[in-house]
């Protein structure tokens, strides 16, 4: 399997508070890896430097083009990394609150429109065909996650489940290759979480996708994830298995302190 | 093919109400002052329009649109007076003039986070405003020769701006036939504009930026648009005052300008079109009414309250009131207390469905009803 | 005049005018600081604190009495009106969008520019005062110093002092530095959240109170908009300096008002207000979080 994306030696220091060190991870096309650590190990900041959010202090990030060359991407704008085909939902749920829940997937397919502003506003035929060419396709989109029965209602109005699911289908729409995950079981129940895990298989087939997740579920990350990486204090403690890392005192320290690895 | 419908349906009821206005004029049941101020509100609307787009749909606010003004009116003026222009050339050009001043303030500022390009759109406004009013000592600055004269006219105004008719006396009908048009079509655009995908970026730029920009939205880049497609229309809504006023003055560009644009556009729903329109409307006609009627009206209220419960204070000396900063005052109080109670102004970001009301046979209307 | 003379003059005016900035921008960032909102009704706040001692000084002239009460009264009613603002018009604000908090800021700034215009004893005209000279000028070679300007920039710095000291050492003013850090958390150690930022509006109108008296002395004409133009420079000053910091606002202000001096010294004095607006566009296109500033980014 080749390479999709590689960080090497990822850093991000703010100010004198150093978040992240030395973070460096190889991702397969196809994988589904998990991210894991205590609250404040880093876990959302290398998220952020994947998706241009912060710009790395130090380290690289290539990701693999489409034509199978390797692209340094760790400093660029957000809006070019989603382009080059990297997507993410938001810990904290962050959609177009006021807007449908159509126009909240139609934004990630705005940088794909075949048409012109101009062709917009004088309402010109490619403006008409693309847009009725989106709307189908949005709304296949949405019935896969059965949700095509809501498109016109407004996202702050779906129950809390239902928004974690468009936040998923919206990073969906922009078609990426890596697909990150932050935190998608967040308060959910059980019985939710079960039909999560589901779900990201389901969408890691049927999207031909390379997940990465962040996640406090453990249920959900050993269920799942092919591979683990555990980050505390901004350092990578532990990598491997589930199974492997279940075990690892280095880890069981990280999470619960001295005292239970010898418990 | 229902986009094509109702934009070609509101081009029909515009039409058809222009020539409903136009029917009136010649039946001189409109009088020429009505029309005058029908003139004025065509151009707050306008004005509103493209604070709107910046400021309600794109959420940059922006407190400069009274500068913008002025860059439209005086390129235009100053076209017509030296220059001789026609004038619709002049016309485009003070938009366009305005869209390249939109642009190159929006390149440093809108980089910058939504509150501190409030402060530097005001400032850009003032800027503008000094500028003209100084040209000539900053050309004579420039260029170092005491005797260059700018053509703005300076403190003293740019006067004899050739109407749109030329007869003085007709200049008002005249121009509500250049008015009308122009605003209706900018609506109608701008409303094309916001439901196509360029607009709904706009709208989720207002909603979240951060997320986006992770959904792929050029962030720098759709506001830049959106910024200089607003100073385009304020550009020309200050192109089309030139030749409606006839005399140009820095002063009449001033910070509390910009501010009843905002009025406007807060009062009508920042995100929603034709809330802008009937708000742009409605105040336009308040504000006339309160420095007109409602100053008399005061004045008498003032004499009456005088000659009544203190008559012994006459012999003093009048009572008067003056109740021209009233409309001031209320505006003051209309934000605040809109912010307070109903910070969606009337409208929100919904619009009136206009187009469906028109295509809904009566005997189903109910069904639209919320 | 040669140059250098000139230079020291137009210096000594513009630090007089920088001293006047500052305290009225450290009302702006240390609201700024508190509850995020760019107050834009803070420069009237300077000009309700001048009106107050027009009538003091209209009703008892000047005398060292009348001054000392032309500032009691100054500062109370600024102190008032600045709380009640903030009590009745922005509190209702603090979990709405920044954007709607700004225009209401606009409102109340409108509404207080305007409303005593309708006020008889106020009215819509300009006033002015002979300010009868309290102190012979002092000549330095060709430089000839106003004492008055003098005594603006002493007043002003040591009003900043007590100000630092008091932010620095006071309880209330640690309480104000950790509402500005974090509001939640601070509520929940204890600290009264709105007694602190009323406090806040206190200590900053306050200042403005004062900077309007400063103001009337050295330039003794008053409109009802008086107070739009100090408070703009003002809030520029504050940008400058790095909103949110307090010695930034001190340093901006100074800066601001000798570039503004040397503009009417060596260019015209019709472009200084070109010149101001000029340097915060830079400042913000060079450094958005001005000279003493500390960029923070929003947290995802």
């Amino acid at each position: 399997m080749s390479t999709l994306l590689r960080t090497e030696h990822l850093g991000m220091q703010f100010g004198g508070l150093r978040a992240v060190g030395d973070f460096s991870l190889e991702l397969a096309e196809g994988e589904l890896v998990g991210l894991i650590g205590p609250n404040g190990a880093g876990k959302t900041t290398v998220f952020n430097m994947l998706t241009g959010v912060y710009a790395p202090t130090s380290g690289t990030i290539t990701l693999a083009t489409k034509t199978g060359n390797a692209e340094q991407i760790g400093g660029l704008l957000p809006h070019r990394i989603t382009r080059k085909g990297i997507a993410r939902t938001f810990q904290n749920i962050r959609l177009f609150k006021s807007m449908t829940v159509w126009e909240n997937v139609s934004i990630s397919r705005h940088f794909q429109v075949p048409y012109r502003l101009a062709q917009g506003v004088f309402r010109l035929p490619p403006f008409r065909k693309a847009e009725a060419d989106l709307r189908s396709e949005i709304l296949e989109l949405l019935a896969i996650f059965k949700i095509d029965n809501k498109a016109e209602m407004q996202a702050s109005n779906l129950p809390y489940g239902e928004q974690r699911k468009l936040e998923i289908v919206r990073a969906l729409a922009s078609k990426p290759r890596l697909l990150l995950l932050d935190e998608p079981a967040a308060g959910m129940n059980p019985q939710e979480t079960l039909e999560l895990m589901e779900l990201i298989r389901f969408i890691k087939e049927r999207f031909e996708l390379t997940v990465l997740l962040i996640e406090h579920d453990m249920n959900l990350v050993m269920g799942i994830c092919e591979r683990l990486l555990v980050l505390d204090y901004g350092l990578t403690i532990a990598q491997g298995l589930p199974a492997e890392i279940r075990n690892n005192p280095v880890v069981i320290k990280a999470y619960l302190g001295e005292d239970a690895v010898h418990a | 093919m229902k986009n094509l419908r109702s934009t070609l349906l509101i081009f029909v009821v515009a039409a058809l109400g222009f020539g409903a206005l136009q029917a009136l004029i010649v039946a001189e049941i409109l009088d020429d002052y009505t029309l005058q101020i029908l003139c004025v509100a065509g151009i707050n609307v306008l004005m509103a329009l493209s604070l709107n787009l910046i400021s309600g749909f794109t959420g940059q606010l922006a407190l400069g649109h009274a500068g913008f003004m002025a860059v439209g009116a005086y390129t235009t003026g100053v076209l017509l007076v030296h220059a001789h222009w026609l004038l619709f050339p002049a016309l485009v050009a003070g938009g366009l003039m305005t869209a390249l001043f939109g642009l190159l303030i929006g390149i440093p500022t809108l980089r910058l986070r939504g509150d501190y390009l409030a402060i530097v759109t005001l400032g850009f406004g003032e800027i503008i405003r000094v500028a003209i009013n100084n040209f000539d000592e900053i050309l004579r600055w420039a260029f170092n020769s005491p005797d260059m004269v700018g053509w703005t006219g300076g403190p003293t105004g740019l006067s004899g701006i050739p109407g749109y008719a030329t007869n003085i006396m007709v200049n008002n009908p005249a121009a509500f036939l250049w008015i009308y048009p122009i605003v209706v079509l900018s609506v109608v655009l701008v409303m094309n504009l916001i439901r196509s995908s360029h607009g709904r970026a706009l709208v989720a730029i207002r909603e979240d930026e951060i997320s986006a920009q992770a959904m792929g939205i050029n962030l720098f880049g759709m506001k830049l648009t959106s910024f200089t497609i607003s100073a385009f229309l304020a550009g020309l809504g200050g192109a089309l005052y030139a030749p409606f006023i006839g005399y140009l003055s820095p002063p009449g560009f001033d910070f509390l300008r910009s501010v009843f644009f905002v009025i406007i556009v807060v009062l009508g729903g920042m995100g929603s079109i034709t809330g802008t329109v009937i708000a742009g409307i409605g105040l336009t006609f308040l504000q006339e009414f309160l420095r007109t009627s409602a100053k008399d009206a005061g004045n008498g209220l003032v004499v009456l309250i005088q000659q009544n419960l203190f008559p012994s204070t006459i012999s003093a000396g009048a009572w008067s009131v003056d109740l021209v900063p009233l409309s001031q005052v209320l505006f003051g109080l209309i934000l605040i207390l809109l912010m307070i109670f109903r910070p969606g102004g009337l409208m929100g970001t919904r619009e009136l469905p206009l187009t469906r009301w028109l295509t809904t046979p009566w005997w189903r209307k109910k069904e639209l009803l919320p | 005049m040669d140059i250098v003379s000139l230079f020291f003059q137009q210096l000594i005016n513009g630090l007089s005018k920088g001293g006047i900035y500052a305290l009225i921008a450290l009302g702006y960032t240390m609201v700024y600081g508190i509850i995020k909102l760019i107050n834009f009704a803070h420069g009237d706040i300077l000009m309700v604190g001048a009106y107050i001692a027009y009538f003091v000084f209209a009703a008892w002239g000047f005398t060292p009495g009348s001054i000392f009460v032309a500032v009691l009264f100054a500062v109370a009613g600024s102190v008032l009106l600045g709380i009640s603002i903030e009590a009745t018009c922005y509190r209702p604000m603090r979990s709405a969008p920044r954007i709607n908090a700004l225009i209401t800021a606009i409102g109340v700034s409108i509404f207080l520019e305007n409303f005593p215009r309708l006020i008889p004893a106020i009215g819509p005209n300009y006033r002015d005062l002979t300010v009868p000279k309290l102190f012979e000028t002092i000549h330095i070679g060709e430089v000839s110093i106003d004492p008055l300007k003098l005594l603006t920039l002493v007043v002003s710095l040591v009003l900043m002092t007590l100000l630092i000291l008091i932010v620095d050492y006071s309880k209330a003013g640690k309480a104000m530095r950790a509402v500005s850090f974090d509001m939640g958390a601070s509520a929940l150690m204890g600290i009264s959240v709105n007694r602190t930022v009323s406090f806040t509006f206190a200590l900053g109108s306050a200042l403005a109170g004062i900077g309007g008296v400063l103001y009337m002395l050295n330039f003794p004409l008053l409109d009802t908009y008086m107070g739009i133009m100090p408070g703009l420079k003002a809030f520029v000053a504050a940008v400058l300096g790095g909103i949110g910091s307090i010695p930034g606002a001190i340093l901006g202000g100074l800066i601001l008002g000798i570039a503004e001096a040397l503009t009417a010294g060596f260019i015209s004095s019709k472009l200084m207000d070109i010149v101001v607006f000029g340097i915060l566009i830079l400042i913000l296109l060079l450094k958005p979080s001005g000279l003493l500033g500390v960029h923070r980014k929003e947290k995802v």
